[in-house]
């Protein structure tokens, strides 16, 4: 479970998130719409733990361990994942051997035995099978010369390897067309379980059509302002975002 | 008090120092009196039994150092080198030149053993059986300055390959050291290679006859130990026509405040239709966190491409030293010879790299290839600086350079200085540079998948080299992957 509590986070004196509060349970899928600058995607780097954001308030407990005090990594091996809207290149290291390395980081973070190369191998052709990622692109560097598609393909079979507790989904729609928009998100459903919460941030409707979310909020100058169910998103994407960013205002 | 104050100083001994190959063995040594004159070079050359010839050609070589001077067109800065104050030669007690490894001060082989090396000597003195798929591989230790064991001499000989220290070819095969030695490297070189013409110790010889292929990779380990000696290796390479031979060599010291001189002259020649590939890991001391102590490391290293159609390759990892002065060459004298360099040289805390190569192109169609990783931590400075010459009867030189540097944090400096001259204009030169920062966001991208800072580092770094890393041999290539890991440590964060 994923709780956030009157969180305040400014950036250079800047504040991005002003008190947010919001709850995703164990096997809920939650998705937070919003308008550009809303403050969004500082949300997810936030959970996350990337540097650079002062949290001045509030506190992000992910079954019930705060996560404030931990370092990016600890937080992935807690079960922390995060699809990234733009997935970062490094060049000459291979998609494999960086899957090996993070699982293995991870494992090792828990006090588990590191994976055998054949374990690993069978959970990396099956994830990727079902992914319609061909091993060959395995052997690439991370990312590289990558289309958006792609991308984000990769990012969900790290996702499926990693088996996080909770995953964070920051604008995954974004730079997809509808076929790959489709395989995406049927391998994000294809995670879903009771136990994994999943958090859905996205501008449109359109992804919430595969990925059908059991709450829906609105979010606009750094907290949420409606909560609601399915039909939320729906009817936000007939009125648009304006009366909210009056209604926050 | 005293009581106290000693262990406040054994505690400041075991402090924090990352270097992990860190340790002194206590091992008496034989070493000539302090200073440098015509007599040190006179009992260095009665150490060695060595004949009047090589008595007269270290001597040629000290008069002519002498009148030389310290090149310093190099970007690295340390205090004046007292020439005076150094020790020029020591050897491990059992210098007397053992028959075998019961010989062998059992010292000696732990301090090995402490630094991992493959000695397989050690297996087969334990009565373990090697082995038959695994590749093989000689090594000739030295330790300083003098080579205590050498395997696998049996199956060399049956290929009549000469694998020795350079001290026994003087002895051996007194008409191939006097054929090739200096040839590559003139006495007159430089002021480095001319000391260590002067007082070099020893080192290894190589020579591999016509159409053998050398039937293993050779390798040489090398160890600074003795304080305050300056190590002075010579290393003779001579690849007949048709022949091929890899070598390796790879080198730890242990820690220790004054800095070290070391000044190794490395000469490679391949004829006809020969090719010599040689690797190296080098891992000296550092100096510490504030920049005290460290391995300085002038070094020149060169290949004659002698005959047509004859290549050299030269492959490097470096890591260590204070201060790093090497420019692993090629001569491509031969016709259709070639040439190629592929670097790695990290550097962190306070060390100052200025490395590179040079390709020399004086035969027709002669082509070479150099590919520098550069990669700049903590505040250390590190310069790639590379000469790619055509001269005029080099019809159709090529060469393609690519030379990356990679910055981690803000207070370091990568530099890259090259110098392309052509003279004649049928030669073709590309030449590629990028310097590029780990950039936070790979950083946390690599981190939000569970890596730590550090692995993270160490990971986009092997990333950058990757090219080059392929060059190496198996069983270096392993080795240089930790060794980078190492190198990084407290470079993030």
């Amino acid at each position: 479970m994923l709780e956030i509590n009157n969180l305040h986070i400014s950036i250079a004196g800047k504040k991005i998130i002003d008190g947010l509060s919001l709850t995703v349970a164990d096997g809920e899928v939650a998705a937070i719409m919003g308008p550009n600058g809303s403050g969004k995607s500082t949300l997810s780097y936030v959970i996350a733990g990337r540097a650079d954001y002062e949290v001045t308030e509030g506190s992000i407990r992910l079954d019930g361990v705060d996560l404030l005090d931990k370092t990016p990594s600890e937080r992935a091996a807690l079960g922390l994942f995060l699809v990234f809207q733009y997935p970062l290149e490094i060049p000459g290291v291979t998609t494999m051997t960086f899957l090996k390395a993070a699982l293995n980081a991870q494992r090792k973070a828990r006090n588990e035995d590191e994976l055998s190369i054949p374990d690993f191998m069978r959970r990396v052709r099956g994830a990727a099978s079902k992914l319609n990622i061909p091993l060959d692109m395995l052997k690439r560097p991370v990312n590289l010369g990558f289309s958006g598609g792609e991308k984000k393909r990769m990012e969900i079979l790290q996702m499926a390897l990693l088996e996080p507790k909770f995953a964070i989904l920051d604008e995954m729609d974004s730079g997809l067309d509808i076929d790959a928009l489709r395989v995406c998100a049927e391998g994000v459903n294809a995670l879903r379980s009771k136990d994994r919460g999943l958090l859905v941030i996205t501008h449109y409707q359109r992804l919430l059509d595969y990925i059908a979310p059991d709450s829906v909020h609105v979010m606009s100058r750094g907290r949420i302002v409606k909560s609601g169910g399915p039909e939320l998103a729906l009817e936000l994407e007939k009125s648009g975002y304006a009366d909210y960013i009056e209604e926050a205002a | 008090m005293a009581a106290v104050q000693e262990t406040v100083d054994k505690v400041k001994t075991l402090d924090v120092d990352a270097y992990k190959y860190g340790f002194f063995t206590d091992i008496e040594s034989d070493k000539a009196p302090k200073g440098l004159d015509e007599d040190t070079v006179r009992f260095i050359s009665a150490k060695k039994n060595e004949p009047e010839w090589m008595m007269e050609w270290r001597l040629d070589a000290f008069r002519r150092w002498l009148t030389m001077t310290e090149p310093k067109w190099a970007r690295v800065h340390y205090p004046p080198i007292d020439y005076q104050d150094l020790y020029y030669y020591s050897a491990p007690k059992s210098a007397e030149g053992p028959k075998s490894l019961d010989e062998v001060d059992p010292e000696l082989l732990r301090v090995y053993e402490k630094l991992g090396i493959p000695l397989r000597e050690q297996e087969l003195l334990a009565g373990v059986q090697p082995d038959p798929n695994a590749r093989k591989v000689a090594v000739d230790a030295v330790f300083d300055s003098v080579s205590v064991a050498t395997t696998f001499k049996a199956e060399l000989a049956r290929a009549g390959v000469i694998f020795c220290p350079i001290s026994e070819a003087i002895q051996t095969h007194p008409e191939l050291v006097k054929k090739y030695l200096g040839s590559v490297v003139p006495v007159t070189d430089n002021y480095f290679a001319t000391l260590n013409s002067a007082v070099f110790s020893d080192g290894s010889f190589v020579y591999v006859p016509p159409g053998v292929r050398c039937p293993m990779e050779l390798s040489t380990y090398f160890r600074i130990n003795e304080k305050n000696t300056g190590q002075f290796e010579r290393t003779l390479i001579i690849a007949d026509k048709g022949s091929y031979v890899s070598y390796l060599e790879g080198c730890t010291a242990p820690q220790r405040d004054e800095n070290q001189l070391h000044a190794a002259v490395v000469e490679l020649i391949a004829h006809d239709d020969a090719e010599i590939k040689y690797s190296t890991v080098q891992n000296w001391y550092p100096g510490d966190s504030e920049g005290k102590g460290g391995i300085y490391n002038f070094v020149t290293k060169r290949g004659d491409c002698r005959g047509d159609r004859s290549k050299i390759s030269w492959t490097q990892v470096e890591t260590g030293s204070a201060i790093t002065w090497k420019y692993p060459s090629c001569i491509l004298r031969g016709d259709d010879s070639r040439g190629e360099f592929y670097s790695i040289a990290i550097s962190n805390g306070w060390q100052q790299v200025d490395s590179g190569t040079k390709m020399l192109h004086l035969g027709a169609n002669t082509s070479s290839r150099v590919i520098s990783k550069g990669i700049a931590a903590g505040h250390s400075q590190n310069t790639y600086r590379g000469q790619i010459s055509a001269h005029r009867k080099a019809v159709n030189a090529r060469n393609f350079t690519q030379c990356d540097s990679l910055l981690i944090g803000n207070k370091c400096g990568a530099h890259t200085v090259p110098y392309i001259e052509a003279k004649n204009s049928s030669a073709l030169f590309e030449h590629e540079a990028t310097t590029s920062k780990i950039s936070d966001d790979q950083l946390f991208y690599c981190m939000q998948r569970g890596l730590s800072a550090e692995e993270a580092t160490a990971l986009i770094v092997n990333g950058f080299v990757r090219d080059v890393l392929q060059q190496l041999p198996m069983e270096f290539a392993v080795e240089a992957q930790k060794l980078i890991a190492i190198s990084l440590e407290g470079s993030v964060g």
